[in-house]
């Protein structure tokens, strides 16, 4: 796919702007950090990136927008529901297709939770359904990653694990991370958010952690 | 206090109600009104339930009746509630749900006959017109986050089976069975105009002074409501669904001349029929508002204000009986069976009990009205302060009610009571039909007369007053910020 050239971002909340005018160069294969202090305009940005680029890309946003009362199975398989006729995703609903069960049940493994398949993702853990967000994210398997805080709820281990999954899978991301480390371990360029601009964006191998707090 | 804008909404209210006093038709007019009284608890207590077979046959149609009006009102409702945004949908709901069940039965009645059709349409339509109101509230306090995240491209109503419908589903399955319960107690007052159901097996044995027959039959009625719970069960309601068609009854057959000419010649305008033009239309529009429609409204505005001030008080007055600051569990157990007898009632029958006993004036409309809707609200409220926690050094007795309890709930109480008032007012209007001179009286004297031209607008009258009367509560819910759950 091709990158795409974000320019002239604008966003207002109750009359004040909180974004940009904000101009952004995302280039096929880049995986970038959006880091800056809470407040800073992250999740407004990442927003403001998906509707630019809806089609092409797999959102897992901070409120992880779950269904609460369908089973895991059904909320990652939500992330295909474009690619079925509605008759096929009504019986879905009723009852999956073996051939869906077991790819979302793989899914599930590489992210360790499969015994959870058939429970109703409100009685699961902050945890358990960010990793169904996850989930649904990977198995639409969109080009473009866009993600709001995506393991903030997870442990050390499992945040990594999950990260490696989300680098491996999408060619190109856009993360927004609060966790400074995560960001250089796993992203190739640092986007910093400061009161709605850009105020550093330079590769991560360039970047240490103590240039990355000064813009907290 | 006094500034508080919720307590002089209050006291204008009241202020209302007691100028009304002064020109309602109070009265016991009966000889003996305590000894009838007297003998009807009698009857309660020693209930017949096997004077006759018609007793059974009456519950089932009672319970077929709801289940098919019901079911049938829920699928029309849903549907309009997928397109209750365009306002010509909204005001047609508004329209349909303004006329009470009744009402439906009576226009039905004219050209269906007794067929079952009449009783299932009278349920059916006009909780189609709520349906499609609750059921669109729902749809739209539904979480939009997960619509949002849905891959660009989803068809419609795959995005709506899978983000919409999951999270409503639960809150309409609620509201469909509370519903439900309302839906029994409309099926049994359709007896009263003719119908099978309990309401026509109560007016008999009342009228022949059969108090025992009676007794057994509200007993009866309580225990199917009581135990709703029970027998209504998610895996039983497939079998209740498609079962309960079979139950309505054969009643007669419809006569399609009669539907013909019911909309051909009996609903137009007697001046328009007799070729009189407009000329004559407007001598018989003036005479039928000066002398028909005007003295309605007024006594349905009258009675209806003094209910709702008579319904305040009492359900004041009895949330305490329920609520688990106060007393111990006998006599919580005894106030909640209290509670479920009046509000299960419906208040067409309380207020036919009460005018059988006490002859007609507009006490007994208020007595039940305020009886009924006092059991609602009260049971609603006592809930609610049952789950208050109150700091462990508080005071006892009448200080914690006017101290720690009214003052939490009294924005609750006047939201549920804003919200009845138009169900009050409904029900005012349709009391007529027992005598008292609301709308409901000129309708059905309209009826009996054979003059459904006049019927129609003056049950036209009605529906534009309720609709009045409903903008004007939710006017004042909105100004003193009251949110309820509806309630039927």
């Amino acid at each position: 796919m091709k990158g795409f050239n974000l320019l002239g971002l604008t966003a207002s909340f109750g009359g004040k702007r909180v974004i940009g005018p904000l101009s952004l160069q995302v280039n096929p294969g880049d995986k970038i950090a959006l880091v800056g202090k809470s407040g800073a305009g992250k999740s407004t940005l990442i927003r403001l990136i998906h509707e630019r680029v809806n089609r092409e890309s797999s959102l897992i946003p901070q409120d992880l927008g779950l269904v609460n009362a369908l089973s895991v199975f059904h909320n990652v398989f939500m992330g295909q529901l474009d690619r079925h006729s509605t008759w096929y995703n009504t019986l879905t609903l009723a009852r999956p297709f073996s051939k869906d069960r077991e790819a979302v049940h793989s899914l599930l493994q590489s992210l360790g939770m499969t015994e959870k398949l058939w429970i109703p993702a409100a009685s699961l853990s902050g945890g358990q359904r960010q990793r169904v967000a996850i989930a649904r994210a990977l198995y639409r398997n969109a080009p473009v990653l866009l993600a709001d805080e995506p393991v903030s709820a997870l442990d050390g281990p499992m945040a990594n694990s999950v990260m490696t999954h989300l680098r491996d899978r999408f060619t190109t991301s856009v993360i927004a991370l609060h966790d400074v480390e995560l960001a250089l371990n796993y992203c190739t360029r640092i986007v910093g958010i400061h009161d709605g601009q850009v105020a550093l964006d330079r590769p991560s191998e360039h970047l240490s952690v103590s240039d990355i707090m000064s813009l907290y | 206090m006094f500034s508080s804008p919720t307590v002089r909404t209050s006291l204008i209210f009241l202020a209302i109600a007691v100028v009304g006093l002064f020109f309602a038709d109070i009265a016991i007019t009966t000889a003996n009104p305590w000894q009838d009284l007297g003998n009807f608890f009698l009857g309660i207590v020693t209930p017949n339930f096997f004077s006759s077979e018609g007793l059974m046959t009456a519950l089932l149609r009672t319970v077929a009746f709801a289940f098919v009006g019901v079911v049938s009102g829920g699928i029309c409702g849903f549907l309009l509630a997928l397109v209750y945004r365009f306002l010509p949908v909204r005001m047609f709901c508004a329209f349909i749900r303004a006329i009470h069940e009744l009402f439906w039965a009576l226009i039905f009645l004219q050209f269906f006959g007794f067929h079952p059709l009449t009783g299932v349409l009278a349920i059916a339509i006009p909780y189609a017109g709520i349906f499609a109101k609750v059921y669109s509230e729902i749809l739209e306090e539904a979480d939009p986050e997960p619509g949002r995240v849905l891959p660009p491209g989803t068809g419609n109503i795959t995005a709506f089976l899978y983000a919409r419908i999951p999270d409503c589903w639960v809150k309409m399955r609620t509201y469909t069975a509370y519903r439900l319960e309302c839906g029994l107690r409309s099926s049994a007052i359709l007896g009263f105009v003719g119908l099978p159901t309990l309401g026509f097996y109560l007016e008999a044995s009342f009228s022949q002074g059969l108090y025992s027959d009676a007794g057994a039959m509200l007993i009866l009625f309580y225990v199917l409501i009581a135990t709703m719970p029970l027998w209504v069960r998610p895996k039983l309601l497939p079998i209740y669904v498609l079962g309960a068609p079979f139950f309505l009854g054969e009643g007669l057959p419809i006569v399609w001349g009669n539907v013909q000419r019911f909309f051909t010649e009996d609903i137009v305008p007697a001046p328009l029929r007799n070729g009189d033009g407009l000329t004559g239309l407007m001598p018989w529009l003036s005479d039928l508002m000066i002398n028909e429609a005007m003295p309605g409204i007024w006594n349905t505005i009258v009675l209806t204000q003094i209910a709702l001030v008579a319904t305040g008080i009492l359900s004041l007055l009895a949330f305490p009986l329920i609520s688990n600051h106060f007393g111990g569990p006998i006599r919580r157990g005894a106030g909640h069976v209290l509670l479920v007898i009046t509000r299960s009632t419906p208040e067409y029958i309380l207020a036919y009990i009460l005018l059988q006993l006490w002859g007609p004036s507009m006490l007994p409309a208020i007595v039940a009205l305020a009886l009924h809707n006092g059991g609602i609200i009260g049971h609603l409220i006592g809930r609610q302060t049952s789950s208050i926690e109150l700091r462990s050094d508080t005071v006892q007795g009448f200080n914690r009610y006017s101290w720690e309890l009214v003052p939490r709930v009294y924005r609750s109480f006047l939201a549920f009571l804003f919200y009845r008032w138009e169900i009050i007012m409904r029900e005012t209007a349709i009391l007529g039909i027992l005598g008292i001179y609301t709308l409901g009286f000129y309708v059905d004297s309209a009826i009996q007369n054979i003059r459904f031209d006049r019927a129609m607008v003056l049950i036209l009258v009605t529906a534009l007053l309720n609709i009045g009367v409903d903008t004007l509560g939710r006017y004042i819910r909105r100004k003193l910020a009251l949110q309820t759950m509806p309630t039927c």
